[in-house]
């Protein structure tokens, strides 16, 4: 079951992203369908990371960008962003010199902010408040990380590993997350965990060397097809 | 008052100057990373704009004009600061030598036109007598000037400590000083506040060109002293860390600091006049291998 | 092969047509930068002289900048210390000009290779600025006139008496030119070399990334020292080129930071990491220079408004301007509009 081009909220035409030399991505061309969890996947290094920056902007490209049906090539990261995208990183990036409520504030952009919802999903950030983001776990800066853009409803998120170095208690704190946020917002989700792909995603897309090699539904990503694309047994 | 306290006063008066150029330079590398040769410029047309107003008040015998020749001081500064980031720095974004070397051509070129339309001579700046006297405190006279320079600087940083904690671009800056792309990930045009810390930086700059030329320099300013000033205060953002405001406020204070107690205690002879200059320079040696990001600079 | 050959056919025929320039009385008005309008007079040689010396200086910073990439503000020190110190070993000690001139050289490789160790100990905006640091302290050193060596503000008229007779006299300007052009050459030979050689790729490695150069196996310190050095004897060379042509050192003129912008302004306006673009940079910033002041000085200057004649009685504000431009329009240079032109 292929999605209607229609129904994407993020399409890509032959993204070719070149750093220092090395041409990381290769005419990739992705379309993200509305609603539920899509995951990219692959082996590491082989550009799903440089995918996501490259799809806002903060990693130059050639090729054509479309998000939430709007014409985004060469557009500035911030105007992309104000699109209604929001973007949790590989490394978290949280603020460390900012207290963990300043890091909030920061990611606000108008007076109603769902400081409800993410207290209620997050309630450590609330105990947390006064503190250096800098001194919170990775865990916690995980939560800032993701509940920075929760804050406002976002139509489409972008997530990168966040399950990445987390101990179990907030893989599944992460995971369950994840879940309820996807029942109303489009989530594009690069994930190495295969468990968490099963138990998020809809459907994948399969990156290797810079290309996309495989989409399809998640249910048909059997141990078979996990070994052959991602080099892990399940 | 003992004669170390009135030369320590006076230190700090000029460790105040110092700070007011010296922290504009730092918010400017700390959000950009560009260090901002045009500052001697910023300074320079701030003491020029100042001059020109409070000449033309004096010669209409207005008395309250040091406030309004400060004011013009400051907005001189900020103007010519905001332009610079429009039209020069932002169309070099990605290229920082490049950021670099065009505020070192922009220097060149306006304190050029100054020599040009003004010539190299000094002007006299007309400024209220009580300005120019001293007060007495114990058996020291303390010139008015030190109290009026300490005061700026101190509300200056009360000022920019309240703005950069409080106010949303504020916090905008720190955020950025960090990590910009990730402000822009947030949504949020940077460059918005690229062009205010240029222009905050040049506001302080014109102010304490005009502070300089008044205070330390009998009230006399040419377009030279700028450039002469911007040495020093290159070299107190980099003692103090770049990007920091608390390191540059307490570098300023050592710098002015240093080059009092020297100058003062070194005797004057004829052959130890640049002694305080040479001893402020060899602090900053000293610093930079012993600690090359500064006293409160971040490491790298 | 062809183009190289080529290339050194175009370079030597260049190098004899300035040779003959002191020969040839031709009388151009406007154009030329000396107060005289005639090619060979002294005012034209004299200005043509300080292209050249200033040339070398900006080549031997385009070694350190362009290639290996290493941002000095310092330089000025050791063109300074070039004219310094010749001018008191001839004025104040009376030495004869050889000794002088060899002292003068050891004082300059010495104070490079210390100042080079201390400073290379820290890299980027840290080493521009101990750089900066030191060459101020010598502008302050020298200001202050120490055992009335220098001095200080006023300078010091290099004194002739013990200078063979072809430098000095009336017919010395002709041969003092040759001297100067005779120095470009050399440096340029030197800079070609080093820059061609081994070290010269490992210098373009290390601009590009530090970590790089280390992991094929070269020890970044060395090599950067090297080039520290070189272009700081390159600078010594020209400061004491620059003595024998001027005849004073003034700390103004040749030990304030605006002598290390104006290198920095002749090597970007030049096109960084070319070697003849720092040539034809100095050239033409001295050139320029020279000439928008003669224009100043002319009579009929006074009676144009004010709206232009401020402006172009500074060359500074003029050379600033076409500065910024280039960082705007034109990043590689000069050397780089030729290049791109090229490519068409």
């Amino acid at each position: 079951m292929t999605a209607t081009p229609a129904a994407a909220v993020i399409e890509a035409q032959d993204l070719n992203v070149s750093i220092g030399g090395s041409h990381i991505l290769q005419d990739v061309s992705l379309a993200v369908p509305k609603g539920g969890v899509t995951a990219l996947i692959g082996r590491n290094g082989v550009g799903k990371t440089t995918t996501l920056r490259a799809l806002i902007g903060l990693a130059p490209s050639t090729g054509s960008r479309t998000m939430a049906g709007q014409d985004v090539t060469g557009w500035p990261v911030h105007r992309i962003i104000r699109l209604g995208v929001g973007y949790v990183p590989e490394d978290r990036d949280v603020f460390t010199r900012l207290t963990v409520k300043e890091n909030l504030r920061l990611a606000q952009t108008a007076r109603n902010a769902g400081y409800d919802r993410v207290y209620r999903l997050f309630p450590e950030l609330d105990q947390r408040g006064r503190q250096l983001a800098g001194t919170l776990s990775g865990g916690q800066q995980q939560m800032l990380a993701i509940a920075r853009v929760l804050l406002h409803s976002k139509p489409l998120l972008l997530v990168d590993e966040p399950t990445k170095g987390l101990s179990p208690r907030y893989v599944t704190q992460v995971v369950e997350v994840l879940k309820e946020v996807s029942q109303t917002e489009t989530i594009l989700l690069v994930e190495q965990n295969v468990h968490v792909v099963r138990e998020l995603a809809s459907r994948v897309i399969v990156l290797d060397h810079g290309q996309v090699v495989h989409t399809g539904d998640a249910a048909d990503l059997d141990s078979d097809a996990a070994r052959r694309l991602l080099g892990v047994s399940l | 008052m003992s004669t170390f306290a009135a030369i320590t006063i006076s230190g700090l008066a000029l460790g105040a100057v110092y700070f007011l150029v010296a922290s504009g330079l730092s918010l400017i590398y700390g959000l950009m990373g560009v260090l901002n040769f045009a500052h001697g410029a910023f300074l320079t047309v701030g003491a020029f704009a100042g001059w020109a107003l409070a000449v033309h008040l004096s010669a209409a015998g207005g008395g309250a004009g040091w406030v309004l020749t400060a004011i013009a001081a400051a907005c001189a500064g900020a103007a010519v600061a905001a332009l610079t980031e429009l039209l020069l720095i932002r169309p070099l974004y990605g290229r920082p030598v490049g950021q670099i070397l065009v505020t070192i051509g922009l220097d060149l070129a306006l304190v050029g036109l100054l020599l040009g339309a003004f010539g190299s001579s000094s002007r006299a700046i007309p400024v209220p007598a009580w300005l120019s006297g001293v007060t007495a405190v114990g058996a020291e006279r303390i010139p008015n000037g030190d109290f009026v320079a300490l005061g700026t600087g101190l509300a200056t940083l009360a000022a920019l400590t309240w703005f950069l904690r409080q106010t949303r671009y504020g916090l905008i800056i720190r955020a950025g000083a960090e990590n910009r792309d990730m402000v822009r990930a947030l949504g949020i045009d940077v460059g918005r506040a690229f062009t205010l810390v240029f222009t905050i930086g040049g506001a302080a700059a014109g102010l304490a060109g005009l502070l300089n030329a008044v205070v330390f320099n009998s009230a006399l300013t040419d377009p030279g002293q700028g450039d002469e000033l911007l040495i020093f205060a290159f070299i107190v953002v980099v003692i103090g860390g770049l990007g920091s405001i608390a390191g540059s406020a307490a570098a300023a204070l050592l710098v002015g600091l240093v080059q009092v107690y020297v100058g003062f205690y070194a005797g004057t002879g004829a052959s130890l006049a640049q002694l305080s200059n040479i001893s402020v320079v060899l602090l900053l040696v000293v610093v930079l291998l012993v600690r090359p990001r500064g006293l409160l600079g971040r490491a790298a | 092969m062809k183009r190289l050959s080529l290339k050194r056919a175009y370079a030597a025929g260049i190098v004899l047509i300035l040779a003959m320039l002191p020969l040839i009385g031709l009388h151009i008005p406007w154009i030329l930068p000396g107060p005289v309008d005639v090619v060979d007079s002294a005012g034209t040689l004299v200005v043509l002289g300080l292209g050249f010396v200033f040339a070398g200086v900006a080549l031997g910073f385009d070694v350190l900048f362009g290639f290996a990439g290493l941002l000095s503000f310092g330089q000025v020190l050791y063109f300074a210390t070039g004219v310094y110190v010749l001018d008191v070993a001839l004025s104040d000690w009376h030495w004869a000009l050889f000794p002088a001139i060899l002292f003068t050289l050891a004082i300059a490789a010495v104070v490079s290779v210390v100042l080079g160790v201390v400073s290379l100990r820290v890299s980027g905006i840290a080493f521009a600025m101990v750089t900066l640091a030191f060459a101020q302290a010598a502008y302050y050193l020298i200001e202050d006139n120490p055992h009335n060596l220098t001095g200080g503000d006023t300078g010091l008229v290099a004194i002739t008496t013990r200078l063979p007779p072809q430098l000095i006299g009336v017919a010395s300007t002709r041969n003092l030119y040759w001297l100067a052009l005779g120095f470009l050459v050399v440096v340029y030979l030197l800079v070609w070399l080093s820059t061609e050689s081994v070290t010269g790729r490992v210098w373009l490695a290390l601009r590009e990334s530090e970590r790089r150069a280390e992991v094929l196996g070269y020890r970044p310190f060395g090599y950067k020292l090297a080039a520290f050095t070189l272009s700081s004897m390159i600078a010594a060379g020209a400061g004491m080129v620059y003595l024998l042509l001027v005849g004073t050192a003034t700390p103004s003129a040749v030990a304030a930071t605006t002598v290390t912008v104006s290198i920095l302004v002749m090597v970007v306006l030049g096109g960084l990491g070319t070697r003849w673009g720092a040539v034809a940079g100095a050239m033409v910033y001295i050139y320029l220079q020279q000439w928008l002041l003669k224009i100043a000085a002319e009579p009929s200057f006074g009676s144009l408004p004010s709206i232009l004649r401020v402006p172009l009685s500074q060359p500074d504000f003029l050379l600033g301007v076409i500065f910024i431009l280039f960082i705007l329009f034109a990043p590689n240079g000069i050397a780089g509009l030729r290049a791109s032109r090229g490519t068409r």
